[in-house]
């Protein structure tokens, strides 16, 4: 058992502007502890987040898998990545965040680098205008069927990812993850779940990609 | 910000922008922190790094004096090559400044050690 990250420097106020851990954080951070083992045998050097929100994922992870990797996260919410860089600190690992839209002043250099990539996205439903704003309701709002955001990145994950690299994402129910499975076949990846939750209205899971040859 | 996660760092998303690489560096306030020496951790990092890049940053912030110029063969063995570049990537760290895209000039600021690389719609 991995004690989940401390929090306590961040306050309810600080919960108004970033995203507050929840279910889905917490199957997130079940997902990587079940999949330690597999982790720690890809040795992985570089891991990212995208969307770190409080930091409480890459800093779990950056304390699971030790310090022989570099531990990067990004968010578009300036006192989200601020949290990250706090909460990464209260618990004495190095996480650097970058706030950033997705991977997008990374990716070049990051090209077939990263081995482990991980994404609580905003996977709401949501009427497409509330997404894209930098706030709290970049958190949630996730657009048509909840996946305007994850549609964005899936593209940008083949260039990511190294050989072995691996890619966790959340789901709900409504974001069809049978179709996610399609789009990323067509990516040469294939797909399965690690875990699955009910939490109140949500049918939670966590999807794990890697390379159909690898 | 460590130069580390600058060798990362590009603006190449900007439109027009070719290369976006590597970005400038001024800075306001460097720090340098205590970062325990992990030499296999910084074994695996060489290969991945743009070590002109690195070089240019460590100039940019004025730590170059005792990085190497270039990658020594054989790096994983050298203690002494390794623990420089250790200092450079991982323990200067830039706080505050601006990060220069070398072809459009944009800044992008660095506040709290993090970098804004956030551009406006139509900038992209
Ligand atoms: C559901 S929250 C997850 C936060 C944290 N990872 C967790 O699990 O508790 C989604 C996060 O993604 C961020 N986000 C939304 N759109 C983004 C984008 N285009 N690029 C980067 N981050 C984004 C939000 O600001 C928010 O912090």
């Amino acid at each position: 058992m991995f004690p989940t990250p401390n929090t306590s420097h961040l306050t309810s106020e600080s919960f108004n502007d970033i995203y507050e851990p929840a279910e889905d954080t917490f199957l997130l951070l079940d997902t990587l502890e079940t999949e330690h083992n597999n982790l720690k045998a890809l040795r992985p050097s570089v891991c990212l987040e995208i969307g770190c929100g409080s930091g409480i994922c890459i800093t779990f992870l950056a304390q699971l898998l030790g310090p022989d990797s570099l531990y990067l996260c990004t968010d578009i919410n300036a006192k989200a990545v601020d949290a990250a860089r706090a909460t990464a600190e209260a618990n004495g690992v190095l996480v650097e965040p970058i706030l950033t839209d997705l991977t997008a002043c990374l990716e070049h250099r990051l090209k077939s680098k990263v081995d482990v990539l991980i994404f609580n996205p905003p996977y709401v439903v949501t009427p497409s205008d509330e997404v894209g704003s930098h706030g709290i309701a970049a958190s949630w709002a996730g657009g048509m069927r909840g996946r305007e955001v994850i549609d964005r990145l899936i593209p940008r994950i083949p260039d990511l990812l190294s050989d072995s690299g691996v890619f966790f994402l959340v789901i709900i129910k409504e974001n069809n993850q049978d179709e996610l499975e399609q789009m990323m076949t067509k990516h040469g990846f294939r797909m399965s779940v690690v875990l699955s939750r009910r939490s109140g209205p949500e049918f939670l899971s966590v999807l794990k990609f890697c390379r159909l040859r690898s | 910000m460590k130069l580390l996660t600058h060798n990362m760092l590009t603006s190449k998303i900007i439109k027009g922008v070719q290369q976006g690489y590597p970005l400038g560096i001024t800075a306001t306030k460097v720090d340098v922190k205590e970062v325990d020496f992990n030499p296999d951790f910084v074994s695996r990092m060489i290969p991945k790094l743009d070590w002109p890049a690195l070089c240019k940053a460590a100039e940019d912030v004025g730590h170059s004096a005792e990085l190497p110029k270039e990658v020594v063969p054989e790096y994983e063995t050298n203690e002494e090559f390794l623990k420089k570049a250790h200092h450079v990537l991982l323990q200067v760290e830039v706080i505050e400044g601006n990060l220069v895209c070398p072809e459009s000039g944009r800044k992008f600021p660095v506040n709290n050690g993090i970098p804004n690389m956030l551009l406006n719609e139509d900038e992209v």
